[in-house]
């Protein structure tokens, strides 16, 4: 492309001796002292950050040359900025970083922990077999047969919430014991065990809570006292004492039947200590429908919401694992029976397996919702399994005779009676046109080994499967009740009326003067009146 | 998801309890080489699943070399015969802001727009087409609004090219793990909305090359991200609580991340009220 001709201008110029530049650069010698002049010009130490264009071309093309990356024309100042950021490192490394302990190597040595077997547990063994084997469930088994559904964890963490499920039963003095799933929440998630306790061990909450109950009863009768004398002391003018006497708490139910027949153990992640929850209380589980929170993670956050909770976060993540079992947790009709044959009424809680229970075929399974049964006690709007009438308890109140008039004063509260014990799901209620479960089988294209899977609609995230005389319930999700309408949260009550408008304090009309003068003249002509007939006059007021 | 790394993402994701079952794995595996094939598309993502209530959607999307240009997306019904899905388009986007409730399952299912909204129904009407929106286009739709809102990404793994296409990042070494806490160090991977009102002194230490998206910082409302760190402290997940069931991961120091959708293709507006 050069000029080649003699005719094309600049031909010839190529030749030494006949450059355009030949005025600069008169001879060979002098190009060698150009090439100086220029390396001593890239030699120039910066002045801010003590490297130099020489050095750092060199230690750029050796580490192209080495690594030899696709493409490096591309990406050649990303090399650039890391050959410098690696000579400012070098020179910085007098003192050692110290090792970081992440929070990672933390963790994986809570998970080391994990898999060592205690020496005292061949002991434990023994005493096992005696008070009646406390049956560890096989996570494993239930993670494969959900995961032929694709619902579960990683295979590691249900590894992980295994052994410590081995854990928990070798602290606590267990009787069953089962995986109950996993709720999420802001900053750390929940792994939640159902369990049931050997009886009598429950017991240590009760009387915690008796003596509770009965130093604040001794509370308030000092209150008492100290009001009365407070009173006679000073007989100033107080503001009128409040009317309002809340409606009587309803009893929560006893540990081992309705809401509270299971205790639940959580841990934040498999590693870390369980904690137990404690038991739920009625006025929890009402308020627990109005509100809808999303869980921190952190069990003694606070639940600010309007209507206010009755407790912190384990109190509301207790009342939201009873709603979820009651609703979702459900079993092959038949697999259970009632252990007491008359007890079919609202009164029976408990069931026993069925001896002679035969597995349907997985089709039908699926394909008809009567196969399935709850096999827990849905919870009545009062908040409890069985209901209760709680104006039978004020009874033993040493109140004055206002509670009896209240009594009577308010309504009746209707008995509230819900569905027995082993309904059939095909009568879940749907909303609106989406059926309360969905059921599918695992696979189409095998079908002698599918396995059915139930998935609810009412409670996202809760799953059953069912295979032959296998079967078992789980959730993993955020812990909240799906509606098809937005939450709406409930409006604060209206403004209590200050006080009972009467005659004795409603304003009236002064009378005008004329008014006046005919009252008095009406007056005078009835004293007149009364003096002959001797009746009572009658006040008018105008 | 990146096709490709397809199974060690679902076990870094399963922490919500949501996966796919080993037929779907190995149908996906199976599947989607052959989209890659067929569309001549350069990146294959698994999207997600969206639960109906008779059947899922399975979705892919497909990238051609210009990462930010809109994806091709196809849903599939058993994650072995695919269909592409037409581009989202505004009316559809506000018809579909009406729809409530879960998705049926039926890709052909109809839902009656006279019930919902009678007006959006005569207009229809009006220009002579039916009052009623396919499942169809309610899911193009959802899958459109559930990437432009929740579609995340982290910081430094895209670049802009002077040219304006957008690339992966071959030096992006992955977020360290101060950063990955950070929620400023995720992007919404999808057209800016407000790079252009941050403070002048923001601007100057922004690198345009790799700060071309928004940022979670200011998502409305706060508190609208859920970020841990799972399995030990080894990966860094994000949930939206937006959108239920959007899961984002990233292990912290590799190049590992990608995002994933398992629920009901429902918005969560009751948001507020639950934080």
């Amino acid at each position: 492309h050069g000029p080649y001709q003699p005719h094309e201008p600049g031909y010839g110029l190529d030749q030494p001796g006949y450059s355009p530049y030949e005025d600069e650069i008169p001879d060979p010698q002098a190009r060698m002292l150009a090439i100086k002049n220029a390396k001593a010009y890239l030699l120039k130490t910066s002045t801010k950050s003590g490297l130099n264009l020489y050095d750092h071309f060199a230690n750029l093309l050796t580490k192209i040359l080495d690594e030899q990356p696709t493409n490096t024309v591309d990406i050649i100042e990303d090399i650039s900025k890391d050959v410098k950021w690696a000579q400012f490192r070098k020179k910085m490394d007098t003192l050692r970083d110290e090792h970081l302990i992440l929070p990672t190597f933390e963790a994986a040595e809570k998970c080391k922990a994990l898999f060592v077997k205690e020496v005292g547990e061949e002991e434990h063994e023994e005493l096992d077999e005696e008070m009646g084997r406390p049956s560890l469930p096989n996570v494993m088994e239930t993670a494969f047969y959900f995961e032929q559904a694709g619902i579960g964890l990683d295979k590691d963490e249900s590894y992980y919430i295994f052994l410590s499920l081995k854990n928990l039963i070798n602290v606590q003095p267990i009787q069953t014991c089962r995986f109950w799933g996993k709720i999420l929440g802001l900053e750390m998630n929940y792994i939640i065990a159902e369990v049931q306790l050997h009886e009598g061990e429950g017991g240590e909450e009760e009387e915690a809570g008796e003596e509770e109950e009965e130093t604040a009863a001794e509370e308030e009768k000092e209150m008492g006292e100290d009001e009365e004398e407070g009173e006679e002391k000073e007989k100033e003018a107080e503001p009128p004492k409040s009317t309002y006497k809340p409606p009587p708490e309803v009893p929560k139910e006893e540990n081992g039947t309705g809401t509270n027949k299971y205790i639940y153990f959580v841990c934040n992640e498999p590693g870390k200590p369980w904690v137990k929850l404690p038991p739920v209380t009625p006025a929890q589980i009402v308020c627990a429908r109005k509100i809808k929170k999303f869980f921190t993670g952190r069990l003694d956050a606070p639940v600010v919401s309007f209507p206010p909770f009755p407790g912190n976060e384990a109190n509301y993540l207790r009342a939201q694992i009873a709603r979820i079992s009651a609703g979702t947790h459900v079993s092959p009709t038949g697999f259970y029976q009632f252990a007491n044959e008359d007890e079919e009424e609202d009164e029976g809680d408990a069931y026993e397996e069925n001896p002679e229970f035969e597995p349907p075929p997985v089709v039908e399974m699926v394909e008809s919702l009567a196969s399935w049964a709850h096999h827990v006690k849905g919870i009545l709007k009062q908040g409890r399994c069985f209901w209760i009438n709680p104006f039978q308890k004020s009874e033993e109140n040493e109140e004055e005779d206002e509670e009896e008039e209240d009594r009577e004063e308010e309504e009746e509260q209707q008995e509230e009676r819900g569905l027995p014990l082993l309904t059939l799901i095909s009568e879940d209620e749907g909303m609106k046109n989406i059926p309360a479960w969905t059921a599918e089988a695992s696979t189409n294209l095998i079908p002698q080994y599918s396995v059915a899977i139930l998935q609810s609609n009412r409670w996202p995230g809760a799953y059953a499967f069912a295979t032959g005389r296998k079967f078992d319930n789980i959730y993993f999700g955020w812990g909240h009740k799906y509606s098809p309408e937005s939450h709406t949260p409930a409006l604060p009550p209206p403004a209590q009326a200050e006080y009972p408008s009467g005659p004795a304090i409603t304003e009236t009309v002064d009378p005008t003067v004329e008014e006046e003068m005919a009252f008095r003249i009406a007056q005078e002509e009835a004293l007149a009146g009364e003096e002959e007939e001797g009746e009572e006059e009658e006040v008018e007021d105008d | 998801m990146e096709a490709l790394s397809l199974p060690a993402a679902l076990a870094l994701v399963a922490g919500g309890g949501a996966g796919l079952s080993p037929e779907r794995r190995a149908a996906l595996g199976a599947s989607l080489p052959l989209l890659q094939r067929d569309y001549r598309f350069e990146r294959v993502w698994f999207w997600g699943c969206i639960q109906g209530l008779r059947g899922s959607y399975y979705i892919a999307e497909g990238l051609g070399p210009n990462r930010a240009a809109p994806r091709s997306r196809l849903y599939s019904l058993n994650c072995l015969d695919w269909s592409l899905l037409t581009p989202a388009t505004k009316e559809m986007l506000a018809l579909a802001e009406q729809l409530k409730g879960r998705f049926q399952g039926d890709p052909s299912f109809e839902y009656s727009l006279a019930e919902i909204n009678a007006e959006a129904a005569a207009k229809l009407t009006e220009s002579g087409r039916e009052p009623v929106i396919k499942e169809e286009a309610r899911l193009i739709a959802t899958i459109e609004q559930i990437d432009r809102e929740v579609g995340i990404v982290p910081r430094g793994a895209f670049v802009k090219t002077p040219l304006g296409s957008v690339h992966e990042n071959r030096h992006f070494e992955g977020l360290s793990l101060l950063d990955a806490k950070k929620l400023s160090s995720y992007f919404h991977f999808t057209e800016p909305v407000n790079l252009k009102n941050k403070t002048l002194q923001e601007k100057a230490d922004l690198d345009p090359s790799t700060d071309f998206l928004d940022s979670l910082e200011h998502d409305i409302p706060r508190g609208s991200w859920s970020i841990q760190l799972e399995k030990g402290g080894t990966v860094v997940v994000v949930r939206s609580l937006l959108w239920l069931g959007l899961t984002f991961y990233h292990v912290p120091m590799t190049k590992q991340f990608g995002y994933v959708y398992f629920g009901t293709g429902e918005k969560n507006l009751d948001l507020p009220f639950m934080l």
